[in-house]
């Protein structure tokens, strides 16, 4: 099947197999790795991307599914050549360790903020429940998320 | 001994010992350019899947691959009997034992490896793998170590020759005649049997690997999901007798280890073998449900521990009996002459003179691992039972817990202490970190409230843990693996810029070496941390070391690291002296700099000596400012620390949830703060994992239960509590920068405290053991069992 999508602002067209999900696309075909597999059961979330701005486990989504779509990964986080806020408080916060789980967690908080500009701990801690850490606890990934909503805030208002 | 939280000694400029400094990988990370071993495509590469048992155990019959091998673009269906050509087919495992590669005879566990599909894609590879037919006789599948060790069990390693029964080892340690003559004597007895159940790190990133034999010059790249890769490489020196010099391992970033990535799989000997008959590369990534079925478990401990107790509550001895459940292959992670890892460190904090520890190992149709799940060789099974023993000894005879701890603690002015078992404690001051913990907890209001909330019907707990870790191991004489000393290694050359690199034979897997170890460097030669780069994981360049598990990556490599920077830094104090035209004795050293004792204005920079190292060097010094250090600890370190745990169980249902949690950590002397931390939150969630809802179990078909994340459970973090941290700071005295290793005190100590927590709060039921999970379901069990 014939898709056309757009990935972190390109446009793309593919000759593309009914059955290939999402991530793979993304990882095989566009070569964007900052997208991960971590389960096969749409429980981990290290595969999410926003999709038209909605975080979605790229692995329980076809390709096809993303056809006339927009799609944003980890790799479009960084506009003209500037971390996002949400990067540069991963970084300040020791809001990662092994890197695995971090670009989904990036963009499930950078959708949050979106929403919701200033998330208490609990609707952060709610907002990433589908998205699981082996090696934070979670503390410092909560606290790079509402460090960068309050930076966003504060870009916003300067 | 005891330190108060020292000052970093250098600058924020140099980010020496101290500073929270921000880490240097996280640069990649953000920006989803980490390099992951999935992350890898070579040209041509083919991709692998295994196809594997549905049974536990079962004799094979047949195995038909000529579907699979029809579909278009298979290139090849590797089976047992193929491998065994090559006398592939069996592997050893890091404990001496035997592995299937694929298996040929029988199938010793369900998802065991029997046959893999190497195709142009993996869904192609996928699609044939179903297709493989294979026909079995069913044989008993045995799934519990107490069946496995009956008279008529039937025998799980026919294999093995000389295996007449299915006991896996048999281990002890201690002095029984001692122990049963304080038992004897003794006023009080106590005792706990407590299952610690099958767990699986899961890390996010399953294994993997590619390799590339290059079929013209034998040459084979192999990156793979290590955390040990020299160790590694000499492993498949020796089981597929390639030359060592042309396998080159290259372990990419690494999405999380926790012990999973310490073995070597199947998996990655077929993709060798796959791509070495092939002639091209080959991909082979577990899917979470391979991962967690196969790949290697811990735990799956039974224990029984008894107490002697003295009437004024002074602990005289202890008695130990464990059985575990090994699968079907002894692949435990582990030094040879220690069966059962270092379990025998289950004496813990306390001062006693006698104890002895029994243990058996038996052969299961349950995947094979026994790996030391962030923590050091079985220490999260020995420190779970005996703080579960202690609090309920408190209990029995009736004693604060935290009071008991503190009269049966082994004192400041005991260390070097001896164990009864053999360890040598290097420093501690249990008693100063518990008091924290109570204090940063409210220990006393919590106490008084339990009361005052039972007469209004709610159900308080507090619980902790005392725990003392051991980790770094060696040193080389008792501690090996496979025959390799467990030393390890740092490189170290300063550029003529002064610029540096740091070559370890670690490999880090989220625990950001890259950072801490450019600190070391930078405290001891002053050279700014953020001008050294950090490599390792690629065996042709970086030196021989025995890799990150066991909390070992500081207490050994960290140490070698400081060292050979000394060394360094003696010479460098040779090219000063040139320099300045000075005696050596005659310079004082400030991090960075030379200066002439009584003559500050004359001073050399380390950036000015590594350029001379270069350009004008001694006549009598050979040039260069380089060298490499192989150090083999001269005896393990013993972190420790108090959590403590406060609950509210719902009397109605039995669900428990943690109002606070406290923990306080003494790991010696903290090179990064920051990154100290976050180690000890991920640990704590990871206990809190465990003590609460992850375990693998297995149906009596063998069938496992706990295969996928929908069965196995992993706290997010709306179920994963708020941590507080505190710390102590007790130095080790034998490490060159005093420091401990930090990695797995959370996850060792942890889960005593959260159970503790729940026991506690049923204890006036006279309720004294919970199985981990202490799922809902188990606590209203147990207080309706305590009720009736």
């Amino acid at each position: 099947m014939n898709i056309t999508l757009v990935v972190n602002g390109t446009e793309h067209t593919a000759d593309i197999e009914p059955r290939r999900l999402l991530v793979d696309f993304i990882r095989s075909t566009l070569k964007l790795t900052g997208t991960h597999i971590g389960c096969d059961t749409t429980s981990c979330g290290v595969c999410t991307v926003l999709l038209d701005g909605t975080p979605v486990k790229s692995c329980t989504v076809f390709a096809v599914q993303a056809n006339g779509r927009s799609i944003t990964t980890v790799e479009g986080l960084k506009q003209n050549g500037q971390l996002a806020p949400i990067q540069e408080a991963f970084k300040e916060h020791h809001g990662l360790q092994c890197g695995f789980c971090t670009p989904a967690m990036m963009l499930v908080g950078s959708a949050l903020i979106a929403e919701n500009p200033s998330p208490s701990e609990d609707d952060v801690r709610w907002a990433i429940s589908g998205n699981l850490c082996r090696c934070t606890g979670y503390v410092n990934i909560v606290k790079s998320i509402r460090a960068a909503a309050e930076a966003t805030s504060q870009g916003a208002t300067s | 001994m005891t330190t108060t939280v020292h000052q970093p000694r250098t600058s924020a400029e140099i980010g020496g010992l101290g500073h929270s400094r921000r880490r240097v990988e996280d640069a990649r990370f953000i920006e989803g350019q980490g390099h992951y071993v999935d992350d890898i495509e070579l040209p041509s590469m083919l991709h692998m899947v295994i196809h594997r048992s549905p049974l536990a155990h079962a004799r094979i019959v047949s195995i038909d691959t000529s579907e699979a091998e029809a579909v278009e673009g298979v290139v090849a269906v590797v089976t047992g009997e193929l491998l065994a050509g090559y006398n592939l087919a069996w592997m050893p495992t890091l404990s001496g034992d035997t592995q299937a590669v694929l298996a040929t005879d029988k199938v010793r566990f369900q998802g065991q490896e029997i046959a893999a599909v190497i195709a142009t894609d993996r869904y192609i590879a996928e699609d044939a793998a179903e297709l493989i037919q294979v026909e079995y006789d069913d044989l008993e599948p045995i799934v519990n170590p107490q069946r496995a060790l009956e008279r008529d069990a039937p025998l799980i390693r026919d294999d093995k020759e000389g295996q007449d029964s299915n006991l896996c080892y048999e281990w002890e340690s201690g002095d029984k005649a001692a122990v049963d003559d304080a038992f004897a004597a003794a006023a009080k007895v106590v005792s706990l049997e407590t299952f610690y159940p099958r767990s699986h790190p899961a890390p996010l990133e399953t294994c993997g690997v590619v390799a590339d034999v290059d079929s013209v010059t034998g040459q084979a790249t192999i990156y793979m999901t290590s955390q040990a890769p020299h160790a590694h490489r000499t492993v498949f020196a020796l089981v597929a007798g390639l030359p060592e010099q042309n396998i080159r391992i290259i372990s990419p970033d690494i999405g999380g280890g926790f012990g999973n990535k310490v073995p070597v799989y199947p998996g990655y000997v077929v993709a060798t073998a796959a791509s070495l008959v092939i002639g091209k590369p080959v991909k082979w990534v577990e899917t979470r449900t391979e991962n967690l079925i196969s790949t290697g478990f811990a735990r799956d401990y039974h224990m029984k521990g008894e107490l002697a107790v003295s009437e004024e509550g002074r602990i005289l001895a202890l008695r130990v009996d464990m059985l575990s459940d090994q699968g079907a292959f002894f692949a435990d992670a582990q030094p040879t002459k220690f069966r059962a890892g270092l379990f025998h460190i289950v004496t813990g904090s306390y001062d006693y003179p006698a104890a002895h520890v029994t243990t058996r190992g038996a052969y299961t149709n349950k995947a094979p691992g026994g790996v030391a799940y962030r923590c050091s060789f079985r220490v999260t099974e020995a420190s779970y039972l005996i703080e579960r023993l202690v609090q309920n000894a408190a209990y029995e005879i009736g004693m604060d817990p935290a009071e008991f701890r503190a009269r049966n603690f082994i004192q400041p002015e005991q260390f070097p202490y001896l164990s009864p078992t053999g360890f040598v404690y290097d420093s501690g001051d249990y008693e100063k970190a518990m008091r924290l913990a109570m204090e940063m907890v409210g220990y006393d209001d919590i106490q008084a409230e339990k009361e005052s909330a039972r007469a209004e019907g709610r159900l308080v707990g507090i619980g902790m843990a005392s725990f003392t870790e051991v980790v770094g191991a060696g040193h080389g004489e008792e501690y090996d693996i496979l025959g390799l000393k467990m030393f390890d290694s740092a490189e170290l050359r300063v550029h003529p810029t002064g610029k540096a690199i740091l070559k370890l034979g670690v490999r880090s897997q989220g625990q950001g070496h890259e950072t801490t170890f450019a600190q070391i460097v930078a405290e001891e030669l002053g050279i700014p941390a953020s001008d050294i780069k950090v490599v390792e994981g690629d065996t042709d360049n970086t030196p021989y070391g025995l890799g990150t598990y066991a909390s070992r990556s500081t207490p050994v490599a960290g140490a070698a690291t400081a060292m050979i920077a000394r060394k360094l830094r003696d010479k460098a104090r040779k090219i000063a002296a040139h320099l300045l035209e000075a005696s050596e004795d005659d310079l004082e050293w400030e991090p960075g700099k030379f200066s002439v004792a009584g003559d500050p204005d004359s001073s050399v920079t380390i950036q000015d000596v590594a350029f001379a190292a270069y350009t004008n060097p001694p006549p009598d010094l050979e040039a260069g400012l380089e060298g490499v250090n192989y150090y083999d600890p001269p005896n393990m370190t013993y972190p420790f620390g108090t959590y403590m745990v406060v609950v509210d169980v719902d009397p109605e249902s039995g669900q428990w949830k943690v109002r606070r949690m406290v923990a306080v950590d003494d790991c010696g002397v903290r090179i990064n703060p920051m990154i100290v931390e976050g180690q000890i939150h991920g640990g704590l969630a990871e206990g809190y994992a465990m003590s609460s809802m992850q375990y693998i179990t297995f149906d009596e078909a063998g069938n496992c239960i706990g295969s996928n994340f929908m069965d196995y459970l992993i706290p997010t973090a709306w179920e994963t509590p708020r941590f507080e941290l505190g710390e102590t700071v007790t130095p080790s005295p034998h490490h060159p920068i005093g420091a401990k290793g930090v990695g797995e005190s959370a996850t060792v100590g942890s889960p005593a405290a959260f159970v503790n927590a729940v026991i506690d709060a049923l204890a006036h039921l006279g309720v004294r053991n919970i199985d981990m999970p202490v799922s809902a379901d188990r606590v209203w069990a147990a207080m309706e069992q305590a009720r009736a």
